[in-house]
């Protein structure tokens, strides 16, 4: 680089862009908060949700599956399950509630976590709330 | 060495080696699971081999900046480090908690863990990378702001570089940027949206200044270019890092229920995310050619000049493969994303850290300027086999991706997930071999330490 352009250039360069795009992060941020009330499914998120979020978290099922297309990639999306299977809650539960303690032979397999009803019926509730989230038309089509 | 308190970063070297290996044994163990479903199962599940095998990187990775920092920061002070003593004890505090958390993972349910650890008062838990028990998040808080001080306290009294200045900005950012994994709200929405502002800003954002740094100090070191140069490329390349990178955040605000015009604000913005990474490899190129000397220490230039190459190669072409709204509508969490997420996280962050313990470590064990020649050349063997095997596993997942995205999500008659993951099995079985021949590379790594022989001789003017 010539001397044209010195090394305080450089520095007013990295200072005044980081400061100026840090600024503009935060107000597109409150932008984005404006816009949530509709798109983000707020009215569907019951206490029953909450606590299948929880039981979402205290599983780590993102650890295979992704959600909204983050996560792993080592099992199907599910923000996108109740749809798939035909949007009923009582199918996600059966699948659940049937993995096979010691795994399926040779093939992918999902944990037996012994929920109860209660449970089992938080998480299918929570998978249908996110099912009703505004994703800008994601994912393509209901294989996920 | 110039300065005795330096050597405290041997610790964090060895530790960050070691937890490197655990991590790739965990990588091998998943990449069979792809394959043969039920390996290890119920033992092992894949959702807990993948918390060991993501979180041992991150956490090595942590040791290996922190123990960068430890050791250039008093040789860029011209001053000995602020504390020894509490550098050497957050060592332990850090390792003990971390082998306490990978423990934690693999001897008890994960559910059980949470309730162990009380996740209910502060629920921050089961969110990929920060997986971490809440308890476990304080002490890594508690950590960084130790260090923090401790290296802030050194630079304060010493002699001020351009190098400490972006060194200790990123490593202020990453602590800072860290405090949202404590954000965790029941609307998803908003919780995947601040989630970012750990991952993305650290990877895209902060931890490129302690990367660019590094790579100055290495460079300055190696190729006795002027400081004047270097520090003036580095204010550039860490200025276009944020520029892009701030707002280039929006490439993950597309399909998470954010609104429509981060569709056009992440596209543009990530799109240029790639020149601080081109101007890098420039950069390093550049100052190799216009070294002063040629340094005795021959792996420790090749680390250098690979983490720029690699870097641009994974961050930044594979990044833009996939970064325009239009590519990301379908290559959305698939095996591109593992693809492109394995070459950057090694090109730019796993050899920039093994680029400064090459360049360190002969010195903290009591060498001159380098190792034996025929240590040298271990370590190049290594450099090439990691370097080779981590291209083919790109390649093997960018093809794996490639097909997952046209059989499940671009063709007429779309086929159901599980149902691709098996047409798509050969694949998996090539990563797992380019895998074992990366693993290979690593232990010839560790194994380069254990070479003997006379040192090589020391720098030459050009
Ligand atoms: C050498 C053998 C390796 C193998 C076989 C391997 C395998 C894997 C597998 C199977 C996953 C999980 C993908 C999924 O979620 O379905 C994964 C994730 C990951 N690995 Fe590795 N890995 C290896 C080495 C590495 C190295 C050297 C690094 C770092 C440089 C690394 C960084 C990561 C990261 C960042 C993720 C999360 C990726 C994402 O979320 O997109 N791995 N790895
Ligand atoms: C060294 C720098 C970088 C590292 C370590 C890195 C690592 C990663 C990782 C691990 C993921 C997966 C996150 C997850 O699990 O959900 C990811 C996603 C992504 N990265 Fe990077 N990245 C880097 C730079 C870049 C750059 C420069 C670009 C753009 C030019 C980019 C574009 C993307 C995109 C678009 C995704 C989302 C993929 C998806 O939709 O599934 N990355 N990155
Ligand atoms: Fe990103």
């Amino acid at each position: 680089m010539s001397e044209v352009f010195t090394k305080s250039m450089a520095r007013n360069i990295f200072y005044g862009g980081s400061v100026f795009f840090f600024l503009l992060l935060i107000a597109l941020t409150y932008q984005t908060h404006e816009a949530w009330p509709e798109r983000d499914n707020h009215e569907n998120l019951t206490d029953q949700v909450r606590h299948g979020k929880e039981l979402w978290e205290n599983n780590n099922c993102v650890g295979c599956h992704s959600l909204l297309g983050e996560g792993a990639y080592f099992a199907p999306e599910l923000g996108n399950v109740y749809q798939r299977y035909g949007n009923s809650t009582d199918a996600i539960k059966a699948f659940i509630m049937s993995r096979p303690k010691d795994g399926i032979e040779g093939r992918r397999s999902m944990p037996q976590f012994n929920f109860n009803d209660e449970e089992l019926e938080a998480i299918a509730q929570f998978l249908k709330y996110v099912s009703g989230i505004n994703t800008n038309d994601w994912p393509p089509n209901i294989q996920g | 060495m110039k300065y005795e308190s330096q050597s405290v970063a041997k610790l964090y070297f060895i530790a960050a080696i070691g937890l490197f290996v655990g991590q790739i044994v965990f990588g091998l163990i998943m990449g069979l699971q792809y394959v043969i479903g039920d390996f290890m199962f119920p033992e092992i599940p894949f959702n807990v081999a993948r918390m060991v095998h993501t979180n041992l990187l991150i956490v090595w990775l942590l040791f290996g900046f922190m123990g960068a920092a430890y050791y250039l920061v008093p040789e860029e002070a011209e001053t000995e480090l602020h504390s020894p003593m509490l550098a050497k004890l957050m060592f332990w505090v850090f390792l003990v908690a971390g082998a306490l958390t990978i423990l934690g993972y693999l001897l008890v349910p994960y559910a059980t863990l949470a309730e162990m650890t009380g996740n209910h008062l502060l629920p921050t838990m089961g969110r990929e990378f920060l997986e971490q028990p809440t308890i476990t998040k304080i002490g890594i808080v508690i950590v960084a702001l130790t260090f923090l001080y401790n290296i802030a306290f050194t630079v304060l009294k010493g002699r001020k570089t351009v190098i400490t200045l972006i060194l200790l900005l990123g490593l202020a950012g990453l602590a800072i940027f860290f405090l949202f994994s404590f954000y965790n709200p029941d609307n998803l929405v908003k919780d995947k949206y601040y989630w970012w502002f750990v991952v993305h800003l650290w990877v895209e954002g902060v931890w490129e200044l302690i990367m660019a740094s590094i790579l100055a100090f290495v460079l300055i070191k190696t190729t006795g270019v002027d400081r004047e140069i270097i520090e003036k490329w580095l204010y550039i390349i860490v200025a276009m890092a944020l520029i892009t990178g701030l707002i280039g955040t929006g490439h993950h605000f597309f399909w998470i229920g954010a609104p429509e015009y981060w569709l056009w604000w992440g596209s543009i913005f990530s799109a240029l995310e790639p020149i601080p990474f081109f101007m890098m490899t420039v950069f390093a190129f550049n100052m190799v050619n216009k070294r002063r000397i040629n340094h005795p220490n021959q792996p420790a230039v090749l680390w250098a000049l690979g983490t720029a190459v690699m870097a641009f190669l994974g961050a930044g072409v594979w990044g833009f493969m996939h970064t325009l709204a239009p590519v990301n509508y379908y290559t959305h969490g698939t095996q591109i994303t593992a693809a492109h997420g394995h070459m950057a996280f090694y090109g730019a962050y796993v050899m920039i850290v093994l680029a400064i313990i090459s360049y360190a470590m002969p010195m903290m064990r009591g060498r001159k300027a380098c190792n034996s020649a025929a240590s040298q050349i271990v370590e190049m063997w290594s450099f090439w086999l990691m370097t080779i095997a981590m291209v083919f596993i790109t390649l093997f997942l960018t093809g794996a991706g490639i097909l997952q995205v046209w059989l499940q999500r671009f063709s007429d008659e779309p086929m159901s997930f599980m149902v691709v993951q098996d047409k798509i099995e050969l694949f998996y079985w090539m990563r797992e071999g380019a895998g074992v021949v990366f693993l290979i590379g690593l232990l010839l790594y560790v194994y380069s330490f254990f070479v003997g022989g006379e040192e090589r001789t020391v720098e030459k003017k050009v």
